[in-house]
């Protein structure tokens, strides 16, 4: 497992004495997925999604729950595959494990949870071409051995399910006036409906950029 | 369906980028400039009427007699990955100024979600052949425009400052908000 960490480099803190968790590579790497390579605010990637889904917390959870699962299996099966998949051919692969697991998530949606795959509609499909899957395999799971590679998609899995649930609550408080189909603002209180239709999403997300941004760029400049 | 509502929906009210947020990723990285959007646009147009097509032929004389539904993800974007290939052969043998305008996308669009999700939609609204026909190439002419638009848009950024913070996706994001409004305020003439 020489080959660990060759593009991704992870600023390694010399171990300490005694095992501390928070010191450990596979935490930075666990760390550096959920706010680094955060894939909705840092990477950009898995915009339709995002989008689609965020309109309920109920559906932004389950949805974020299907794409870290994919995620951490496929990391998983590709890096213990590494050594395995031809240069030339490891794209087609990438897409042929993908869509198995997509299906398989599918299924296991249809049979236990009706009502939210219906909801999501054709959106749990659109897993498959989701960027963020293709390019953890690409990018980091084909170059490391399978414990940081696991530990890499749950960060970014983690990462997109945080960036999710902060939009979709946002838009389901202003627009329903509820969390998780519960109440939460008076009824007075006036809702906004145009966070509950598709250019809400968009406004949403494009706010939500920014408070990230003001934040990221404020924490490098101190 | 009437066919001409239905194109008029698939192009303008149900915009499959402004309000089903398919194909984004393109959308927001490629929109910059509007040569290269409007090749990406084509592209995406081409291929998706193709692969819908093939996609309803496969699912209708194959999957659906055998009972093979549940692996219609696999098969499509198999149908998908093996037309961009044949196109890009054929394209670069055959119209090498169709391959100058547009080829250089094609191997992209493989992943692009706004085809695959065509062919998922066109499967659970069970649309007819010729339906098929109309829906795919209508929601790759309204991909077309919208990303159009989207580049005519952005070259006026030039001229203006928005905040520093929003970068470059987050002004997209907004930009697309104000656009789909736009696009969604025909729904009373024809809605999917």
């Amino acid at each position: 497992m020489g080959d660990s960490a060759n593009q991704n480099s992870v600023n390694l803190k010399i171990p300490q004495k005694g095992y501390k968790l928070l010191k450990t590579k596979s935490w930075m790497v666990f760390k550096e997925g959920v706010w680094h390579n955060n894939p909705i605010f840092g990477m950009m990637l898995g915009l339709c999604s995002t989008l689609a889904v965020t309109n309920l917390v109920s559906n932004a959870l389950v949805m974020s729950a299907a794409v870290t699962l994919v995620l951490v299996v496929n990391s998983a099966i590709i890096s213990s595959l590494r050594n395995l998949i031809p240069d030339r051919v490891r794209m087609i692969a990438y897409m042929l494990i993908i869509s198995s697991l997509v299906i398989t998530v599918d299924l296991i949606l249809k049979i236990v949870l009706p009502e939210a795959s219906k909801a999501l509609g054709p959106y749990v499909a659109l897993i498959i071409t989701n960027c963020i899957l293709m390019g953890r395999a690409e990018a980091y799971a084909i170059n490391n051995s399978v414990g940081l590679s696991v530990m890499d998609a749950l960060g970014v899995g983690l990462g997109y399910t945080f960036s999710l649930t902060l939009i979709s609550i946002f838009r389901e408080l202003i627009g329903f006036g509820s969390i998780l189909g519960f109440t939460v603002l008076p009824g007075e209180l006036p809702r906004i409906a145009l966070f509950t239709i598709p250019p809400g999403a968009f406004f949403a997300l494009g706010t939500f950029i920014l408070i990230i941004n003001t934040i990221r760029n404020r924490r490098s400049e101190s | 369906m009437n066919p001409v509502l239905l194109l008029f929906a698939s192009v303008i009210t149900s915009n499959i980028a402004l309000t089903y947020f398919l194909g984004m990723c393109p959308f927001v990285t490629i929109s910059k400039q509007i040569h290269v959007a409007a090749g990406m646009g084509m592209a995406v147009t081409m291929v998706m009427t193709l692969t819908a097509s093939a996609n309803w032929l496969i699912q209708n004389i194959i999957l659906v007699p055998l009972g093979l539904e549940y692996l219609q993800f696999l098969v499509f974007i198999v149908t998908i990955a093996t037309i961009v290939q044949i196109l890009e052969i054929v394209i670069d043998r055959y119209f090498p100024i169709l391959y100058l305008s547009f080829g250089i996308f094609l191997p992209l669009i493989t992943v692009n979600c706004a085809i695959l999700g065509i062919s998922l939609f066109m499967v659970l609204r069970s649309y007819g052949f010729i339906e098929t026909v109309l829906y795919s190439f209508g929601s790759g002419v309204g991909w077309l425009l919208a990303i159009i638009t989207m580049g005519g848009l952005r070259r006026n950024l030039v001229f203006s400052k928005p905040l520093r913070n929003f970068g470059d996706p987050g002004i997209t994001a907004i930009i697309a908000g104000i656009m789909a409004l736009g696009f969604i305020g025909f729904t009373g003439v024809a809605g999917l």
